[in-house]
């Protein structure tokens, strides 16, 4: 094979690469961008060619959305839920992470096997037990003369997404921690530190980078997720996710025939977390790999 | 002394709000699963009755339940062969072509359906596969004339399946690019030197290098994998098709989720959990069993 040859096969080879990567490029984004310009169209606008593009800028279906189909209200409560359940995730499994990282103590081998083991229960399989055990403890405290308290509630649904978020949090914190000398405590103890001191004032500060990658990883998950709050906030009147809103809101739609505030009601779940990926995208993959799988 | 109680105390303190929450949401929750495949009981009333394996010799006699089975298996093994190998490919492509331009484009591209919604991407390929206004049909009626019988994507029994399993490789074939880039990354650049001197060829280098260097990292990935296949196909079978058009994209969990929730009967569809479970540690094993390697080191 001579020179001219390689070279000639090389672009073949290239162009090919460039369309092959362009085809899945070109359908990743097309249809996202395609939710985009549905969102400002007219109802009537979506009967027809669908690469039409839109004829105006019709702002009122995320006015529409926001009041008339509720999207305001479950935003409020997604962010709620998600900054509340991010709260407790990281109260709790921050200083779990460390003791048992750090700390040698009788049942820390038990727990941290038991931890592990979590990260293969996924919350699709035990969903319904949880849902089960809320309708219990709800009839318990009617049968005391009380309201029910745990299902329709989204504190309740914050608490669940951060105890389930736990091992894999729990897993990846741990995995920074146990890579820090040791030096750093014995020497604050020398200054008279106590534990909880040490532990907030010094070891935290530091573990900053693997923080960041929990908290960008589980509100990704808990602001998209839609099937624990569509199983505990069933109450048709009560409070509802983005997500579970969208979900009644798209089932609804062929009846309803209310594309344009569907398809504003999808960029307002969708915007958050595309800015937050366009800022971090870079921190994202990598710490994706630094702490290993998410099943 | 003084120093030892506090430590104690300390440990007690910190660990104690994660080991009990850890209990109530997910060890007490997944034994009742198991506990609860054991009864017989139907909706809110309380009446429990055990009746043994009961629910797992019905299950075995249940078409549906064979039906979601087929389904799920056959949604593991398309999608996992078919999103590993783009994966892989894409993967070597954007971390061995150096001279390649837009790579950093094309791994943030590739990587925004994995930060999508479920919801988001349910509805997303709505849009695609709607029979009359959607983007597909409409794609295809340049090739097949504007007249052409619309195909209905999510109303065929016999294509609906596929449908499915394409949006479940549209979401998935990033993660893992992103994954399988990192891996490849770690490889000395001198290997491939060193193989392009004595002549190897992409394809090659691809598969007597490349694979085999990050064999360890698929493995793990392909276990994960088919665990995390069988919750995909759940959560988006439910968004999408809600298992039909009659019970042609069941899959497990949303047959137990069906069984529990519409039918009212949860010790059955517990039955249906346990069995999950069972199937996905015994594959995970096999999937491990049989991929078994020597490592090689670099």
């Amino acid at each position: 094979m001579n020179k001219k040859e390689t070279f000639s096969s090389d672009r073949i080879y290239h162009l090919f690469v460039y369309v092959v990567l362009g085809l899945l490029a070109v359908s990743i984004l097309v249809p996202v961008a395609w939710v985009f310009m549905a969102s400002i169209k007219e109802n009537s606008e979506f009967y027809g060619n669908p690469w039409k593009l839109p004829m105006g800028i019709h702002w009122q279906n995320f006015v529409d959305a926001w009041t008339k189909a509720h999207m305001g209200e479950y935003m409020l409560n997604s962010v709620l839920v998600t900054a509340i359940a991010l709260c407790i995730l990281l109260v709790v499994a921050l200083p779990a992470a460390y003791v048992l990282s750090r700390f040698k103590f009788r049942l820390r081998k038990l727990i941290n096997v038991l931890f592990m083991g979590g990260l293969f229960i996924n919350v699709n399989y035990i969903v319904v037990p949880i849902f089960l055990m809320f309708v219990d403890a709800d009839k318990a405290l009617r049968g005391w003369g009380l309201n029910g308290f745990f299902l329709n509630n989204i504190f309740i649904v914050a608490l669940v997404y951060a105890a389930t978020a736990l091992p894999f949090t729990i897993y990846l914190l741990s995995g920074y921690f146990v890579t820090l000398p040791k030096a750093y405590e014995e020497a604050a103890y020398i200054d008279g530190a106590s534990h909880t001191q040490t532990m907030v004032q010094i070891i935290f500060p530091m573990a900053q980078p693997s923080i960041i990658t929990v908290v960008l990883f589980n509100f990704l998950s808990f602001w998209n997720e839609y099937i624990i709050a569509m199983t505990l906030l069933s109450d048709p009147n009560g409070p509802k996710t983005l997500s579970v809103g969208l979900m009644n809101l798209m089932k609804a739609q062929n009846a309803a025939a209310q594309y344009g505030q569907m398809y504003a009601g999808l960029v307002m779940v969708m915007l958050p977390t595309l800015i937050l990926y366009i800022c971090v995208q870079k921190k994202l993959t990598k710490g994706m790999t630094l702490g290993g799988l998410k099943g | 002394m003084e120093h030892q109680k506090g430590r104690k105390l300390f440990i007690t303190l910190c660990s104690a709000p994660a080991v009990i929450l850890f209990f109530v949401f997910m060890i007490i929750p997944t034994f009742n699963v198991f506990k609860m495949s054991l009864y017989k009981w139907g909706g809110f009333s309380s009446k429990r009755t055990f009746v043994g394996l009961e629910n797992f010799q019905k299950l075995f006699k249940d078409m549906k339940f064979f039906q979601s089975f087929q389904n799920t298996v056959l949604l593991i093994v398309l999608v996992s062969i078919i999103t590993m190998s783009l994966a892989l490919f894409f993967a070597a492509i954007l971390s061995r072509e150096k001279t390649l331009k837009g790579q950093n484009f094309f791994r943030v591209v590739f990587y925004i359906p994995n930060i999508l919604s479920i919801v988001i991407i349910s509805a997303i390929f709505s849009a695609i596969y709607d029979p009359n206004n959607g983007m597909l049909n409409s794609l295809l009626a340049l090739f097949r004339g504007q007249d052409a019988e619309p195909i209905y994507w999510l109303g065929t029994q016999s294509i609906v399946i596929y449908s499915i399993a394409a949006a479940m490789i549209w979401q998935a074939i990033g993660y893992y690019m992103v994954m399988y880039m990192a891996s490849m990354a770690a490889i000395p650049e001198s290997l491939y030197e060193s193989a392009n001197l004595e002549g190897a060829s992409r394809r090659t280098q691809f598969f007597e290098l490349t694979i085999p260097l990050i064999w360890t990292n698929i493995r793990t990935t392909l276990t994960f994998f088919i665990i995390s296949n069988i919750n995909l196909s759940f959560t988006l079978v439910k968004a999408m098709t809600s298992g039909g058009p009659d019970g042609s994209t069941e899959v497990f969990l949303s047959y137990m989720y069906k069984q529990a929730y519409t039918n009212s009967s949860y010790g059955y569809g517990m039955a249906i959990g346990v069995i999950v479970f069972v199937f996905s540690f015994a594959l995970s094993a096999i999937v491990n069993a049989i991929t078994k390697r020597e490592p090689i080191e670099f």
